[in-house]
This record gives C-alpha cells, sequence and structure tokens, in this order.
C-alpha cells in the first residue's frame, strides 16, 4: 500500500463487508453482495492466525457493527418495538440501516431517518404502518428534546411594544411540535411502566452480545386511534410531552413556520374567531411563556 | 513521564470515566477523585442534561476529554464540523490534553462506530501523521493517541503495531495514550509478547495509560471493559510505568458497570503498583 487512494480502496471494501447484515443466526454471511464467497474476499485482505479464519476475524467486526446499531435503535424506540413486536422491529431496523447506514459521528442520530424510511417503505410495519410512524415521529422528537439545541427565553413583555401583525416569534428548536392520528403517548407510558426505564449506553470498544431481546412479556393494547396533538420539549433538562388543543397545536405551528402572530391566529381561529377563545389564547401564551417555549425568530430555524 | 508536553504538563494521578449510572452519587456525595475522563462526543450536543451534568461535574473536577470518533486513521479528510464541536467543548472542558484512537472507523461519510486496525504501513503512518497534526492545530491542545485492540490484521502491513504507533507519534510529534489492557487483549490475538510492544516504542512521548478489562473466549479475547483488571493487565501496567515513570492513569469500564465505589476501588489499586516501583526505584 503505497498511497491514500489504496488505503481508502481497502478501508471501503471492508466498511462495505461490515455493513453486510448478519444472517438468521447472527452470523456474518457466507456470500458477498456481490455473490462471492465471503470467506474468499475475506482472505484476500485479512491475514489468519492459527486459531481463526480470515473470515472468522471479519466476522467479529461485523457482528459488534451489527449488536452495536441494533441495541442503539432497540433503546431509542421502545414503543416502535412493542407495536411491531421484537422480530418485525429487527427486521425492520436491519432494513433501514442497510438503506441508510449511520452518517453521524454520534449514535444519537441513528433513527434520524428512520421517519423518512417509514414513510417510503411503510410495508416494513404493516399492517401498523400509520401507527408506526407516529410512534417513531414521537420517540425521535424525544431524543430531539432531550439534548437539542435551545436559545434564549423570550417572554410576551419582551414583545409587548411590537404590533401582533409584525410579531415573529420563534419556537424553541428542541421543541417538535406533532399531529398524530394514535394515542402513542399513552401507549408509550404504559411500555415504560411495563418494561422499566432504560438508560441509554457509553461508548465502548467491544460488544460480546447479541443484541438485547425482550423475553418474555406482557402484551399491550395497541394505540387507539385518535387525532392527538403533542409538543416534545423539555423543562429544566426534563423531558415532558404535553398535549395541545386542536387551535392551540396551529397557532404554534404556525409561529413555528414564521406566520406574524395575527396572521397564525387567524389562522388558527379559522377566521370565525369564538370569543371564549380569546381567554384561552391569553392563557396559553401565558403557559407557553413561562415553559421558555419563545426564543427569537430566525429564518433559519422555519421549516 | 509524569508531567510532559504531551499531557499539558500536568501530573493528574488516578482516574476513572465518567458515566451515567454514576452521575446522581457523584453529584450528590462529590467523591474525592483526581480526575475524570469523559467521551467527548457524549458531550458535543447542542443543550439539555447532558452538558448541565458535565457543567456541575467541571465546577468540582478536573476532567479529560477521550474521544471515539476523530478517526484519524480513515483516509476522508478530518471532518470541518466534527472539529468544530470539539473545539467548543474544549474550551468549555479546559482539558489540558485530548485522546483519541489510533483506528479509523468511517469511509465516505458513513460511520461504523467501531475503532477499526488500521494496515501498518508508511503510507498509512504519513497520512494519519498529517490527520493529528492537523487536530492539533485546529484544536490548540496536545494530543495522544491511543493503541486500539484488535482482531485482525491486514496482509499488506508493513510492520509490527509499535513500529506502527512509533512511526506515527514521531512524525506528529504527539503523545501516546499507552492503553496495557489493549496491548495485552492484542497480544493474545496476534501472538506476539506485550512486552515487546511496551519495551519498543517512545516512552517520553506517554501521556496518559489505560488500564481496562476483558473476556476471553475460546480462542480469541474482547475488550469489554466489563470486568475489573485482570492480573496480567496489571503486570504489563507495572512493566509500563517502571518504564514511562508515574504517568496519569484511568480505569475504563463501560458496560456492567457496578457501584462507582467499586470502579474507584479498582482504579486506585494501580497505588499498589506505583507504590512498588516507586521504591524500587529509591
Amino acid at each position: 500500500m503505497e498511497s491514500v487512494r489504496e488505503l481508502k480502496e481497502l478501508q471501503r471494501l471492508m466498511a462495505s463487508m461490515l455493513f453486510r447484515p448478519l444472517d438468521a443466526k447472527w452470523r456474518m454471511q457466507r456470500t458477498t453482495a456481490a455473490g462471492a464467497r465471503t470467506a474468499d474476499a475475506a482472505a484476500g485482505f485479512i491475514k489468519p492466525n492459527d486459531r481463526l479464519t480470515s473470515f472468522e476475524r471479519l466476522e467479529i467486526y461485523n457482528r459488534q457493527y451489527w449488536f452495536r446499531v441494533l441495541d442503539c435503535l432497540y433503546d431509542d424506540y421502545p414503543g416502535l418495538r412493542a407495536i411491531l413486536g421484537e422480530r418485525k422491529f429487527m427486521r425492520l431496523c436491519r432494513a433501514y440501516l442497510v438503506k441508510y447506514p449511520s452518517a453521524s459521528f454520534t449514535l444519537r442520530d441513528l433513527g434520524s431517518r428512520l421517519e423518512k424510511f417509514l414513510r417510503d417503505e411503510p410495508d416494513w410495519a404493516a399492517p401498523r404502518a400509520a401507527m408506526a410512524l407516529d410512534m417513531a415521529r414521537f420517540e425521535w422528537a424525544q431524543i430531539v428534546a432531550f439534548d437539542g439545541p435551545s436559545k434564549p427565553a423570550i417572554t410576551m413583555d419582551d414583545v409587548l411594544d411590537t404590533p401582533p401583525e409584525k410579531l415573529r416569534l420563534g419556537v424553541q428548536p428542541c421543541i417538535t411540535l406533532l399531529a398524530l392520528d394514535h394515542e402513542v403517548d399513552h401507549f408509550l407510558q404504559a411500555v415504560r411502566k411495563r418494561d422499566g426505564d432504560v438508560l441509554r449506553g457509553e461508548a465502548s470498544n467491544a460488544i460480546d452480545h447479541a443484541p438485547k431481546s425482550a423475553g418474555k412479556k406482557s402484551r399491550l393494547r395497541p394505540p387507539r386511534i385518535a387525532k392527538v396533538f403533542l409538543a416534545v420539549h423539555r423543562c429544566e433538562n426534563e423531558l415532558y410531552y404535553k398535549r395541545l388543543d386542536p387551535v392551540a397545536f396551529q397557532l404554534l405551528a404556525g409561529l413555528r413556520d414564521g406566520l406574524t402572530l395575527d396572521t397564525a391566529c387567524a389562522l388558527a381561529l379559522g377566521g370565525n374567531p369564538d370569543p371564549a377563545l380569546a381567554g384561552e389564547l391569553r392563557s396559553w401564551f401565558s403557559e407557553w411563556s413561562e415553559l421558555g417555549w419563545f426564543c427569537k425568530f430566525s429564518k433559519l430555524q422555519s421549516p | 513521564m509524569p508531567a510532559n508536553p504531551f499531557n499539558g504538563h500536568t501530573d493528574y494521578g488516578i482516574g476513572i470515566g465518567l458515566r451515567v449510572p454514576h452521575y446522581r452519587h457523584i453529584l450528590a456525595e462529590k467523591p474525592t477523585v483526581d480526575w475524570f475522563e469523559i467521551i467527548s462526543e457524549n458531550f458535543m450536543v447542542d443543550g439539555g442534561r447532558p452538558l448541565e451534568v458535565l457543567d456541575r461535574i467541571l465546577e468540582q473536577y478536573r476532567v479529560v476529554q477521550h474521544g471515539v470518533a476523530m478517526y484519524f486513521g480513515s483516509a476522508d479528510k478530518l471532518d470541518c464540523e466534527h472539529m468544530r464541536r470539539i473545539k467548543r467543548l474544549v474550551k468549555r472542558t479546559n482539558t489540558p490534553w485530548l485522546s483519541d484512537h489510533l483506528c479509523w472507523g468511517s469511509v465516505d461519510g458513513r460511520f461504523t462506530h467501531d475503532l477499526l486496525p488500521m494496515p501498518y504501513t508508511f503510507a498509512a503512518a504519513k497520512h494519519t501523521a498529517q490527520k493529528i497534526r492537523a487536530a492539533r492545530d485546529i484544536l490548540e491542545v496536545p494530543i495522544c493517541v491511543e493503541n486500539v485492540s484488535s482482531y485482525a490484521e491486514y496482509h499488506v502491513s508493513e510492520m509490527t503495531e509499535w513500529e506502527f504507533l512509533t512511526e506515527v507519534v514521531e512524525r506528529a510529534d504527539c503523545g501516546i495514550l499507552l492503553d496495557v489492557n489493549n496491548i495485552f487483549v492484542s497480544s493474545q490475538n496476534h501472538n506476539f509478547d506485550p512486552l515487546d510492544y511496551v519495551n519498543h516504542i517512545p516512552h517520553h512521548r506517554v501521556g496518559q495509560i489505560h488500564i481496562a478489562g476483558h473476556s476471553k473466549f475460546e480462542r480469541y479475547i474482547l475488550d469489554t471493559h466489563d470486568h475489573p483488571v485482570l492480573d496480567p493487565v496489571w503486570k504489563l501496567y507495572e512493566h509500563a510505568i517502571r518504564l514511562t515513570g508515574n504517568t496519569a492513569t484511568l480505569l475504563e469500564w463501560d458496560d456492567r458497570i457496578p457501584t462507582f465505589d467499586e470502579v474507584h476501588g479498582e482504579a486506585l489499586k494501580a497505588n499498589e503498583f506505583i507504590e512498588r516501583v516507586e521504591s524500587c526505584a529509591a
């Protein structure tokens, strides 16, 4: 090897073999993606020793990769796992990671494209695809709320002098607003109650066991079908999710998307304001402001 | 050496890795610990509880950053966004030195989240050293590179692992984080004498030492960090500090983590070996 180009070729070759999914028995596949014998491909660049063949040495890394990434999704998506069941969840994760291998230095981001994957390939979650999508969005929102960015909060007093037709309020970037078709929030509470909360693992050099499995657990009723509007947020660095009134949701979503306060209110109230809502509006704003949900609006933040 | 340019001329004692299951105990009981090592990537976040905990730890303890994803050995260039995040954390922690692994782990922007062994070639050493120098220039803090445990070797390798390590650190003019457990694990997996490794590296460049536990399987050993340190590793540690001097030492325990006191007690066993070496030298 005499150049960085050759180094890169070697690393590409090895990575392609590590990213190849394990077989049903959690072993390295006998053939490569191109149909060649994996043993021959491994022998081409990995030395055997007196105890292990090239295949077996490479397999240690292949298994470690899959155990690590599957364990990560296992911990991050307990609700999705409960909806799909262990086997279907693992199949989904495997297909997802084949299509979207990690593109981030941190495993924290591993599920960042799961929503897109479930939208594009709902069959992996059939017949509960819609329910699974709701749960995946909800669980990703919690990861964002846990350690996502926040900006200095502004209060209503800070903006009293700006007329509503000119006032744009930002919503904290770590807050996710979700309009869902299933009561996944109640369902996840039931899952957590059943399973007990599990702390996320630390970075470690090696994993010596197959991905976690749930063992025998009592079955839970699937989430009920119902329109649910949620804000997933953090307060004093604790994670919360809060149900919102549909009007409140639309109002917040409008503000998040860059509408002026005036326009967001008009849109949320549907041009036909209920006088009783005026009092509610005041109380919502006061509560959201107290929770620190508002920040300076930035165009970059708006989707 | 105890204090040298590669650990920012500090003289830290025996530390342990800062791990989530111990947060509550540390923050409530404030135990006496020489220093904590943090996994940089766990705190390269934008907000929330991880940074709040870190700030509270920093109020009372000395912290050194240890990374797992700079991948000096990856053929890809250094990731500017990654470096920007590390630098932000360096400013927050004031780490006197920073370490990461002599390995690769990503290619073409895809991450394995593993510490993969390097091919021990001169071309790879030159490229790796250039990246370490570039990282040090950006981060403005001494860098120590850690030898990883490995389970595979490449046909293309042109030298031993310790020759490769030496080639890299001399070219980069950087420090070594000598992981004696990793040396032991690799020595068993690749049939070499671990003393040869420890004897033939530039001892004046060792800025820090790692100790840890491992798991023995029928045909290989895995670096699992889920056990106390085993006797052969302690022996290797003793041999290493005879050559390097009493160097900042850290116990890694990352899985099946017991109580804080148990982990700290295991780390403090290093004192027995330090005292023995010092009494022999006196």
